[in-house]
């Protein structure tokens, strides 16, 4: 339209100002059975939350936990060869610190999240008691030059740039061998046995290895259940069905029992291994189900297109269809290695010690027997904690993910 | 094919075989089906080799020899001197038990918190926020064993803790008030089956109405009303008649060593129910409130402007459309119920995969065993997910 139309003399918006009284009426007592239900509820949160404080503060099982932090971290791993955890985490938040100067946006914000988490720890762990023929770094230290690390590998990345891309995702793909090797030994280090891993550690690494290794199972087993060719599609429809329709914990059985039985020699497989296989072949139906999302919302002219375009089977898979998918699914997949970061907690139904299974060994310790009602409130408590913010830190990058996908697609 | 000559006729094209889609699909298959087969073979074999060496061929044999060890609560009636197949069924019936009274309750604490994190309320809605989010991010064993640990500190049974007279909680478990029927629950019985029958009665008579206006409408809630009502009355005529109350409620007294009346479950039981049921509602209250905030805002406002009351909508314009995006995701709630209830094991109650274990050590026959253990959850997941894919079905029905 060509003619000029006279702007309207802007005026603001009227500001909405609520005072505290008109707030309370709008929000707590706006119809009488709110107002019941908001006296109730006060009166029992407030009860609750100066209980529960009370108790914090005279709770006699404190030290429990606290004097027994390495055992609920690394259980009986060599106090000598501690460094190598240390080192092992240290690789990690390098790479992650790296990842986010190149990639920069929810990586970054992981990486700075881990670093505000470290210094937290950081200054958490000037309590922690000091092991004797200690060979790593104090654990307040280590906390430090970890958040150190990220935000240096950050700076350094960036002014790196781009170029750092490719290195970057083999170091990723290298980092899971590379970590085992330096927790286990070998290639001149000493061999640290696997009985002897256990605590948050043996979590981590279950959970980790869990998604990773199931990775590549579970997109087969997606792309299998999509095939057009029968055999394969009831094959990967019957596996993923079985799996799915039996808990966990028989899953992990059978891994401690018929594993064993079905290799010639199987007897001498550590039980690590057992349940390394178990909760991969576990997490592998689910992984392919998320994926199996993923590729169902890809419309179809993306395949009759790129099948135009002369692409052949693979390549559409491949170039076209998997990348689309595997991004569309990210969150989910962040959601299911909460869920598998949880349900690790399984293993020590086949004797295996893990964080909780450290925990419920020090609420055995003989010298916690004469405390009142015993020690197990703390140490559950702490190990609550550290599984909570674990779970609830990756379940908010998860929705960040999520928001900024949906964004994207507008 | 030149793209200036599209009249090559089909089937005239010399292609080779190995680039024929068909014929690669049925390479391909044949040579899938070799290489499993090949590997289960291999699998299979080493396992039968290694169990004849250790002279433990599987067999279903044991299932009928006495099972020697006690479990120590059934639905059924069990002792030591009964099979290894009965101690199968009792843990089956065990885990069926725990399933559908945890079913049951998480459903209505889950629907309960879905409709507290939508409400108006702002004390309310982030009470329930903060219930959600501790919960969930928890592992569920390490509440079970909490709830547990929980349990075992209180007070020996002759102190128990006394709740409102009706609920008494101590060391080996809790003791309930529960409804029990009296000599004259027949004569009140047949009063319930005249409800039943007057319901559906008038569910048939109205449905039919309905269809010959050509209206919509609904009927089953004031059936069950009708039926319900019938029922109460004769409960009052019952009482009137014979001066006896049909139920009565039976009050757990304390004796010497033990509470008469009521009912107790053990603190396994307890401790398994109470931390099933407070997990999985987490997960139902979250599917809850995404399935009611699903239903468009447009559909609430176009109920009102047609006049609807604000129950109405709820009922027949909100709640419909919600559950349609509500139940897929609650069967999936359901089963992991049912499976999670396996973790039993670390709490002592002897479900199905206790008994199952129990079983193992003592027989050396996992295989038999495992697959016992893994047709039992997976009949109990089908039967479920038919169930409510039946329902699914019927409600979604209801949109056309």
């Amino acid at each position: 339209m060509a003619t000029e139309v006279s702007r309207p003399t802007s005026r603001r918006a009227p500001r909405q100002q609520i005072g505290l009284i008109e707030w309370l009426r709008k929000n707590l007592f706006s119809t009488w059975y709110n107002a019941i239900i908001t006296i109730v509820l006060l009166y029992i949160v407030v009860q609750a939350v100066t209980s529960f404080v009370s108790w914090m503060v005279t709770a006699p099982g404190w030290p429990a936990a606290f004097t027994n932090i390495k055992l609920l971290l690394t259980w009986t791993y060599p106090v000598d060869q501690l460094w190598r955890p240390q080192a092992a985490m240290a690789l990690v938040l390098l790479l992650l610190g790296l990842s986010a100067g190149v990639w920069g946006g929810t990586v970054r914000m992981v990486a700075f999240g881990a670093a505000a988490i470290s210094v937290g720890i950081g200054f958490a762990a000037f309590t922690f008691p000091d092991l004797p023929d200690q060979t790593s770094l104090p654990g307040w230290l280590f906390m430090f030059l970890c958040a150190g690390l990220l935000v240096g590998s950050d700076q350094l990345a960036r002014r790196l740039g781009k170029r750092l891309r490719w290195p970057l995702i083999i170091a990723w793909l290298l980092s899971y061998p590379a970590v085992i090797l330096i927790l286990r030994g070998g290639l001149g280090l000493p061999i640290v046995e696997t009985k002897l891993w256990g605590g948050l550690l043996l979590t981590l690494l279950l959970a980790i290895s869990g998604i990773v290794l199931s990775f590549p199972l579970g997109v087969l087993l997606a792309l299998g259940r999509r095939s057009s060719l029968p055999v394969i599609r009831v094959f990967c429809v019957l596996y993923i069905e079985l799996i799915r329709g039996v808990p966990l914990v028989t899953v992990l059985f059978m891994g401690a029992l018929l594993l064993p039985l079905f290799i010639p020699g199987g007897e001498s497989i550590d039980a690590l291994v057992r349940a390394i296989v178990a909760v991969t072949l576990f997490s592998a139906a689910y992984l392919a189900e998320n994926v199996r999302g993923g590729l169902q919302s890809i419309p179809k002219g993306q395949i009759e297109a790129a099948r135009a375009l002369g692409l052949n089977v693979f390549q559409t898979t491949l170039l076209i269809t998997l990348p689309q998918a595997l991004r569309a699914v990210v969150p989910v997949l962040v959601g299911q290695f909460i869920a598998l970061f949880k349900d690790t907690s399984l293993v020590v139904i086949i004797g295996l010690v893990d964080l909780l299974g450290a925990a419920q060994n020090i609420v055995g310790q003989p010298q916690w027997l004469g405390t009142p009602g015993g020690v197990w409130r703390e140490t559950f408590l702490v190990i609550a904690a550290i599984y909570w913010v674990f779970s609830f830190t990756m379940s908010r990058i998860s929705k960040r993910i999520e928001d900024q996908i949906a964004r994207s697609r507008h | 094919m030149a793209v200036g000559s599209p009249s090559v006729p089909p089937g005239k094209i010399n292609i080779p075989f190995y680039r024929d889609t068909r014929i690669i699909a049925i390479i391909v298959q044949v040579v899938f089906a070799i290489l499993v087969i090949a590997v289960v073979w291999f699998l299979y074999s080493n396992m039968i080799n290694g169990l004849r060496q250790a002279n433990l061929l599987p067999t279903f044999s044991f299932l009928s020899v006495p099972a020697g060890f006690p479990i120590s609560e059934s639905v059924i009636e069990y002792d030591p001197s009964m099979t290894y197949g009965r101690a199968f069924v009792v843990g089956i019936l065990n885990t069926v038990r725990v399933a559908v009274i945890g079913i049951i309750l998480a459903t209505l604490l889950g629907l309960i918190l879905g409709i507290a994190r939508l409400s108006d309320n702002w004390l309310l809605r982030n009470v329930a926020l903060v219930y959600v989010e501790i919960v969930r991010n928890v592992p569920l064993l390490l509440q079970l064993i909490f709830w547990f640990s929980l349990t075992r500190l209180f007070p020996r049974i002759q102190e128990s803790i006394d709740v409102g007279g009706l609920m008494f909680l101590h060391n080996r478990g809790i003791t309930l008030a529960w409804p029990q029927a009296s000599n004259a629950f027949g004569a009140w019985m047949l009063w319930v089956y005249a409800g039943i029958v007057i319901g559906i009665v008038f569910y048939v008579v109205r449905r039919i109405q309905f269809v010959r206006r050509d209206r919509p409408g609904v009927a089953l809630p004031y059936a069950l009303l009708i039926a319900l009502a019938v029922a109460l009355l004769g409960f009052l005529v019952t009482y009137l008649t014979t001066g006896v109350w049909p139920v009565s409620l039976s009050v757990p007294v304390l004796q010497r060593f033990n509470f008469e009346g009521g009912v107790t479950v053990t603190n396994s039981f307890a401790a398994l129910l109470i931390g099933l049921v407070i997990y999985t509602a987490v997960f139902i209250g979250e599917i809850v409130r995404s399935g009611i905030l699903a239903v468009s805002k447009g559909q609430r406002e176009a109920a009102r402007a047609l006049g609807l009351t604000p129950g109405q909508t709820m009922r027949l314009v909100i709640l419909p459309q919600a559950l349609r995006v509500i139940i897929p995701p609650l069967t999936s709630q359901y089963l992991n119920l049912t499976k999670n209830s396996s973790l039993a094991i670390a709490i002592a109650y002897p479900d199905l995969f206790y008994v199952a274990n129990t079983i193992n050590n003592q027989t050396g026959q996992a295989v038999p065993v495992i697959l016992m253990l893994m047709a039992s959850y997976l009949s109990v997941s089908l039967l479920t997910s038919l169930f409510m894919n039946w329902y699914n079905r019927r409600i979604q029905l209801v949109e056309r």
